[in-house]
């Protein structure tokens, strides 16, 4: 015992650095791409614990793609790839114009976090369930889904497959393997891996994957999700989507002491990868190997993508409020389209020109859906869904109460 | 026919259930190989499989939100919560997730999903083991609030609500699980294997949610209740000789307001009783809808005989729970009104 104990302090942990100051990643260490082990995908997660720790990477500073990682996509899927990522943007862009312009009330764009949802997207076969948060609507671009309804729901006008009722990028499609997103953070975690457990109970062959962000993964629904998904060996991929930023809060307040957020996954005894997220090759070759192990009955996967928000969390706020406005240039790993370009070009598939001409035929196609969109309305103007959509839904078969209050308010 | 206590009737319920539809899958803390620490899902592991009925890890969030996840699949799960004092931590999932998927997904995805819990207090169960949390249910739309009150409505409005549609919050009074209690805690309980409402039939049937039971016809006054209550209002009744009308709600949401409605037209007066704390509570709700739509044939204001607003003690617990002297207290006054 002492006799003059010194005062107990306080800690919160800050960022490293604040608007008005030079942003500074040389803490942060970057495995050279190609440097991390492919462990084969029936490995005992015992024995892979330092991958929670590293980044996977494909896609080196030459644009070459290099390592045990590189190689899962033909170089059609890669072109592909690219052009999903270009559309998501232009997509965002165009959004995030059309809110501006008061067509709508809210937007959340992806910039620099384009090749996580995209990538991702192609790991997965027809019947899977994505159980999604905010900001992975690659996982609807790059699976087809039609940017027109993508387009209603976000203008809430007469043709929104929601009717209405959702704050925009709130999508759902179960044909598209997209779950309704709720809003309130990481409920849809736990959620996927009791779609997942479903899915094993009935002997079938579809695997579900969860998706949060850093900061969420402080909610209790994620450490019950990595109980569930390791007590019964869900075939669930548990991705984490680390942007570093949640709205003005830096990851730090999330992750605590913890290395990594991957590293939550090891006391749990599941499998854990860091990659590069804004690599779309090692996006995609972490995806297969995750997905994979799902498939062949092997348990849950947690992969952390290490990336940046580039753009604000969503359109009510500000990032040069809370962090430097070049942060996003210094972030180490670049940006996940200009990434991909240099490795097509360099390889010869693609180039400068045809990159523009791609541009200019995406700006089209946006433009042509946005146009279709608005001619059935806006938040704001033009059709939209009516009052008695309002009442519908909220059981099978209405109850005689909200039977009564319908007609109380004349619909 | 034969005899079931409330807890074999809520067995038999998913017995049934499960049997017909491969769909149903039970789970919950100690639900599996034990059969639950009051013995309803006894012997359903053993009947089919660690796949259909298993143990889950404490975590009534974890439990919920599973849950949800396979009900969005395509499954019709039925989980316990082992006490309804236990259900918050899963409260979010309830409100935010299970009772809004249907509307927020336009359809897309749906929850038919069972969460039982063990209501009430009666036990000295202390603050833990003893709260009746309806009111936080039938608050939320999208949500179905169950209380059965016998063991052949039990079973009946179980199977009914695993085959429902829509989310289903089954609230069990646990002081009814062996006998119809009436309040009067020093004097043994009837066993239900006495009772004619402990005739269950051993096969499939359902006892339609939304639907009151009238327990006693009477002119006087109405009384509404659910779960313990509907015994403790019988005590109160036969102990004042009061010509009281008793209504089992059965279903707190939807409620069956017709019924209630030509009751309080006939009757003139009404008392609601229910053992869960007075503000807020689901009988400010039955208050408030009585006189609005029996106004000008109510002869004395709308009473409330509830729990106090405290939290539930454990030694002073029959201080708290508002027995059949409360509750004849609160007729004779509205009567005399």
């Amino acid at each position: 015992m002492t006799d003059n104990p010194s005062p107990l302090k306080f800690h919160v942990p800050e960022p490293e650095v604040r608007p008005g100051g030079t942003p500074d990643f040389s803490n942060v260490p970057i495995p050279k791409a190609g440097s991390v082990a492919r462990p084969e995908v029936d490995v005992d997660p015992r024995n892979i614990r330092d991958l929670a720790y590293s980044i996977i990477r494909v896609l080196n500073r030459e644009g070459d793609a290099v390592g045990p990682w590189a190689g899962t996509l033909s170089d059609e899927e890669q072109l592909e790839g690219l052009r999903h990522m270009m559309t998501l943007r232009t997509f965002d862009a165009r959004m995030q114009m059309a809110q501006r312009q008061g067509k709508t009330s809210f937007y959340m764009q992806h910039m620099g976090e384009e090749a996580v949802s995209c990538a991702f997207r192609k790991a997965l076969i027809p019947g899977d369930m994505n159980f999604p948060t905010y900001r992975q609507a690659g996982l609807l671009i790059a699976g087809g889904y039609p940017m027109v309804e993508m387009m209603n729901q976000i203008y809430s006008n007469e043709r929104d497959p929601l009717k209405g009722r959702q704050l925009p990028v709130m999508y759902a499609s179960k044909e598209h393997g997209f779950f309704s997103i709720s809003g309130n953070l990481t409920t849809q975690y736990i959620q996927a891996v009791g779609w997942a457990m479903a899915s094993a109970i009935k002997g079938d062959t579809k695997i579900a994957v969860g998706w949060v962000g850093d900061g969420a993964t402080a909610e209790s629904d994620f450490h019950a999700a990595l109980v569930f998904a390791s007590t019964y060996k869900a075939p669930v991929v548990l991705n984490i989507v680390n942007n570093q930023w949640a709205i003005s809060t830096f990851q730090g307040i999330a992750r605590g002491g913890s290395g990594t957020f991957a590293a939550r996954g090891l006391g749990f005894g599941i499998a854990a990868l860091r990659v590069d997220g804004n690599d779309y090759l090692a996006v995609h070759a972490v995806a297969k190997w995750a997905t994979e192990r799902a498939r062949r009955n092997l348990g849950p996967t947690l992969v952390e993508y290490v990336t940046y928000r580039v753009g604000a969390h969503s359109t009510s706020d500000d990032p040069s409020a809370y962090r430097p406005k070049t942060e996003s240039d210094a972030w180490p790993l670049g940006d996940p389209v200009i990434r991909l370009k240099n490795h097509l070009i360099k390889r010869g598939l693609w180039s400068d020109e045809r990159h523009k001409q791609a541009e200019a035929e995406i700006l089209e196609t946006v433009i042509a859906a946005q146009k279709e969109a608005e001619s059935h309305g806006t938040l704001h103007a033009g059709g939209k869904p009516s009052t008695r959509d309002m009442f519908e839904g909220v059981y099978a078969e209405m109850p005689p109460h909200l039977r009564r209050q319908r007609q109380k308010a004349g619909v | 026919m034969p005899r079931m206590t409330m807890i074999e009737a809520i067995r038999s319920a998913m017995d049934v259930a499960m049997g017909r539809d491969d769909d149903v899958v039970v789970f919950g803390e100690d639900v599996g190989y034990f059969g639950g620490v009051f013995r309803c899902t006894q012997g359903l592991q053993q009947k089919y499989g660690r796949s259909r009925c298993f143990d889950a890890p404490i975590s009534e969030l974890g439990i919920v939100g599973a849950a949800i996840g396979m009900a969005a699949y395509g499954l019709k799960p039925c989980v316990e919560v082992q006490f309804a004092d236990y259900v918050y931590p899963a409260y979010d999932q309830i409100v935010s997730e299970a009772a809004r998927l249907r509307y927020r997904s336009n359809g897309e995805f749906t929850c038919p999903i069972v969460v039982r819990m063990p209501t009430g207090g009666g036990i000295f169960g202390g603050q833990t083991h003893s709260q009746s949390p309806e009111a936080l249910f039938t608050h939320v739309s999208g949500l179905k609030v169950v209380v059965p009150s016998n063991p052949l409505d039990a079973k009946g409005l179980l199977i009914a609500s695993i085959e429902d549609p829509d989310p289903v919050i089954f609230l069990e009074p646990k002081r009814l699980y062996n006998g119809p209690f009436d309040g009067h805690h020093d004097r043994p309980v009837t066993a239900w294997s006495k009772h004619e409402l402990g005739e269950v039939p051993e096969g499939h049937y359902t006892t339609p949610l939304g639907k009151a039971e009238i327990r006693r016809a009477g002119s006087a006054v109405t009384v509404l209740a659910y779960g313990t209550m509907v015994y403790v209002a019988q005590a109160a009744v036969e102990e004042t000789g009061i010509d009281a009308e008793i209504i089992d709600l059965r279903t707190l949401l939807p409620l069956d307001l017709d019924t209630i409605i030509a009751s309080v037209k006939k009757t003139g007066r009404c008392v609601v009783v229910h053992e869960a704390t007075l503000t807020s509570g689901f009988g400010a709700e039955l208050a408030a809808l009585v006189q609005e739509h029996c106004f000008y044939h109510l002869e004395a204001p709308v009473a409330r005989v509830t729990g106090w607003d405290t939290p539930y003690p454990h030694a002073q617990e029959w201080d708290y729970f508002p027995g059949p002297k409360r509750v004849g207290e609160a007729l004779i006054e509205t009567m005399g009104a």
